[in-house]
């Protein structure tokens, strides 16, 4: 796995035995076992005091209260599988460590596939590969201003909103509502219907206010409907003089039209016909709208889209793995992109010679020769995953912090943070240390194997 | 490969190399876009990092494309007038040079006792040393806290340093001990019969010829513990915290905070940065190595 090695030195297994000694024999260098001891004695104390002890502690320790001096068996193991708060981070964890990796690891192998095809792979990796360079509370500050919910500062919701309105047109008048008394009632859904049915003929008026200035900046003044034989006609119009004045009810002089307004003629619950009105407000419906009310839908007056609430309750967990996959998948890229560069060409092209196409390829020939890079990649970000602590703690608001709950989070507050009981902590502790316990049995097995295969 | 190449391009029709042609225009298109996705978030928290705390509430960080104007260094500014974050900079150097020196230093004595020296239970003990590989620092924050209490250590620089120094050793004893297994023996045995003692052979021979495996070492090091913030927020003086915990202390009223905090961030990531950047190489086969970690 590892690619450091010694530029001169050839490689160990290469070298013919000393002629007398075996390799490494007793005494060949002729130190003495306590100038040993002085060089390891450093790390041995370090990694005895603060990593081996503190494992041993931790167990002891989760068997004991809150205060540490009553024993009370496996309470706190009880206690974190059934505290509400507790069972949402290993909610959580769960779908961690089964998203983050997996997309990581998806996206990894699709840019470490792809990126070979472009002369400038490397510094698309570069790119890629350089948010694992930056602190995760950077990360966590960055992603705070991303998911800001105003469209108007984060960007995630400045695109969402961006292709929601391009796939359906805003409301035109959000807010407007009827002038009071004039002929237009709540017709339920947020849309207004007129009190009266509506006869050919003869000009209908619809007085709308409480119109935003910004959506009549532009407005032509408006203009009363003809009254039209054997067509409903009328004008839907802002009926508000600026600076006073005006009489309610009547297109005064300066009074803006209501241009690309939704008008429908409703009969006994069917739409029989249906405009929009004109730049001056006026519109024309057929003579089958005789005798409908009309109505104004509420898709007129909706209050504009404002995009996703991505730090909210339901949706901080996946944002933050968002987050997350940004730091992390390129170093999947980078670790595949390795492995990749040591598959042989050849195979490749005897697939495409034999007429497989480049995603039978890759399906085929590519992802099974990297199975080993892939599986090295999905555990090391499994464990990495299981300790997330930082991204949840920064990104999170204070208001959705229980919902991101994680169990190195939960771990904190257990511990040193707002409810202390270092019984449970040590018990989530011994928790994520059995987690890790099949990797590192894993790790054990793998480098006796290669320290086996060498001798 | 390019013969084999030519051959296939050869066979292929011309509708499958106009798909070809197509795909190629494809994947570029794709990769542009995505590496402009992945530069966006740090695009947008430098550009907020310079402008106006009213412009941020007011606006996008992509409005400056359309009023440059607003563009302003006062955030920077205002981080320097008031001397905390610089000063958590200085913690934050002060935490990582020694934990990074330390660990190099340590781990290569181990490194070199596992890889040359003789002593009884050697295997054994290098694989304690390789199952301590994925130790969460979870397990240890509560012990760890309570013995540094009793030592008077809590809450102080030596602490962190300490902390980081342990559960860096096992990556640390790890990589050299297989670079340093690497040395050609009769290089030392040269140097031995030179009369060269053990303090010697350590000094001139093995850390020489272990040059590029301590670079990746420091690298990693260093990025890991500058970058780190659980530990910090745990064992610092969080009356003299390092600049993520400074930082964080501020996360609570992001709103309030916001131009402290995007000009901090940005600068808190300007060391990080310089060293991945001159140093990728050795950065990208320390992480390879550590891919267990």
């Amino acid at each position: 796995m590892s690619s450091v090695t010694p530029g001169a030195a050839a490689p160990s297994g290469a070298l013919p035995p000393p002629s007398v000694t075996p390799r490494r024999a007793p005494g060949v260098l002729r130190t003495r076992p306590l100038v040993a001891a002085c060089f390891l004695l450093p790390a041995l104390a370090l990694l005895g005091a603060l990593v081996v002890y503190p494992i041993g502690y931790s167990l002891y320790r989760s068997f004991f209260d809150s205060s540490g001096n009553g024993f009370v068996g496996l309470d706190n193991y009880q206690e974190v599988f059934t505290d509400h708060r507790i069972r949402t981070a290993l909610r959580n964890n769960v779908i961690w460590v089964v998203v983050a990796p997996t997309v990581a690891t998806a996206l990894g192998l699709v840019f470490a596939v792809l990126t070979e095809r472009v002369r400038w792979g490397t510094a698309f990796k570069l790119v890629v590969f350089m948010p694992m360079a930056i602190s995760m509370l950077a990360a966590g500050i960055i992603f705070r201003l991303v998911y800001e919910q105003n469209p108007d500062r984060g960007v995630a919701n400045a695109v969402w909103v961006g292709i929601h309105d391009t796939f359906a047109a805003p409301a035109p008048y959000p807010g407007a509502r009827p002038r009071p008394s004039g002929g237009l009632a709540d017709g339920g859904g947020g849309a207004f219907t007129t009190t009266a049915p509506v006869r050919a003929g003869s000009a209908v008026a619809l007085p709308l206010v409480a119109v935003k200035p910004e959506d009549v900046a532009h407005a032509k003044e408006a203009l009363p409907a003809r009254d039209v034989a054997g067509k409903v006609t009328g004008t839907a119009w802002m009926d508000f003089t600026r600076g006073g004045g005006g009489t309610p009810g009547k297109i005064d002089a300066g009074e803006k039209a209501l241009a690309g307004l939704r008008v429908e003629a409703v009969k006994d619950g069917r739409t029989v016909a249906s405009t929009t009105t004109a730049a001056d407000g006026t519109f024309t419906l057929p003579a089958a709208a005789d005798g409908a009310l009309l109505r104004l839908p509420a898709a007129n007056f909706a209050t504009a889209y404002n995009g996703v609430d991505w730090l909210g309750p339901t949706l901080v967990t996946p944002s933050i793995i968002g987050a997350y996959i940004w730091m992390w998948a390129g170093f999947a890229m980078v670790l595949i992109a390795a492995g990749l560069a040591s598959v042989p060409r050849e195979l490749l092209e005897a697939a495409r010679v034999d007429g497989a196409n480049e995603w039978q390829v890759f399906r085929r020939v590519t992802v099974p020769l990297l199975a080993p890079v892939l599986a090295v990649v999905v555990v090391t970000l499994m464990i990495n995953v299981l300790k997330i602590f930082d991204l949840v703690y920064i990104i999170a608001p204070g208001s959705s912090l229980d919902n991101a709950n994680v169990l190195a989070l939960q771990l904190y507050q257990s511990s040193f943070g707002t409810d202390v009981n270092q019984g449970v902590g040590s018990a989530i502790a011994v928790f994520l240390l059995l987690l890790v316990l099949p990797v590192v049995v894993v790790n054990v097995r793998r480098i006796r194997r290669e320290r086996g295969e060498r001798r | 490969m390019s013969a084999a190449d030519t051959v296939v391009r050869a066979r292929q029709s011309l509708p499958a190399r106009i798909a070809a042609r197509l795909g190629g225009g494809a994947v570029r298109v794709f990769l542009i876009l995505v590496g402009l996705l992945w530069l966006m978030p740090t695009a947008g928290l430098l550009l907020s990092s310079l402008r106006d705390k009213s412009d941020i509430a007011a606006s996008g960080w992509w409005t400056v494309f359309t009023r440059p104007s607003q563009l302003t260094l006062d955030s920077y500014g205002n981080l320097f007038a008031n001397d905390k974050v610089t000063h958590s900079l200085l913690t934050t150097a002060l935490i990582t040079v020694p934990a990074t020196v330390l660990v190099i230093l340590v781990g290569a004595l181990a490194g070199y006792a596992f890889a040359w020296l003789e002593f009884p239970g050697r295997d054994w003990w290098f694989m304690v040393v390789v199952g301590l590989l994925v130790v969460p620092v979870q397990v240890a924050l509560i012990p760890v806290a309570k013995l540094f209490s009793a030592l008077g250590i809590f809450e102080s620089t030596v602490g962190v340093v300490l902390f980081h120094t342990a559960f860096g050793l096992p990556f640390a004893i790890f990589l050299l001990r297989n670079f340093f297994a690497e040395i050609p023996r009769e290089l030392l045995e040269a140097a031995r019969l030179d009369g060269a003692g053990e303090i010697r052979l350590f000094t001139r021979v093995v850390l020489p010829l272990g040059g590029p495996a301590i670079a990746s070492l420091g690298i990693f090091q260093f990025l890991w513990v500058w970058n780190d913030m659980l530990v910090a927020l745990i064992f610092a003086d969080s009356g003299n915290p390092p600049v993520t915990v400074a930082l964080q202390q501020q996360v609570r009223q992001f709103g309030d905070n916001v131009d402290v905090l995007a000009s901090g961030a940005f600068l808190s990531m300007v060391v990080p940065l310089a060293v991945f950047f001159a140093f990728q190489r050795q950065f990208v086969s320390g992480v390879m190595a550590g891919a267990v970690k």
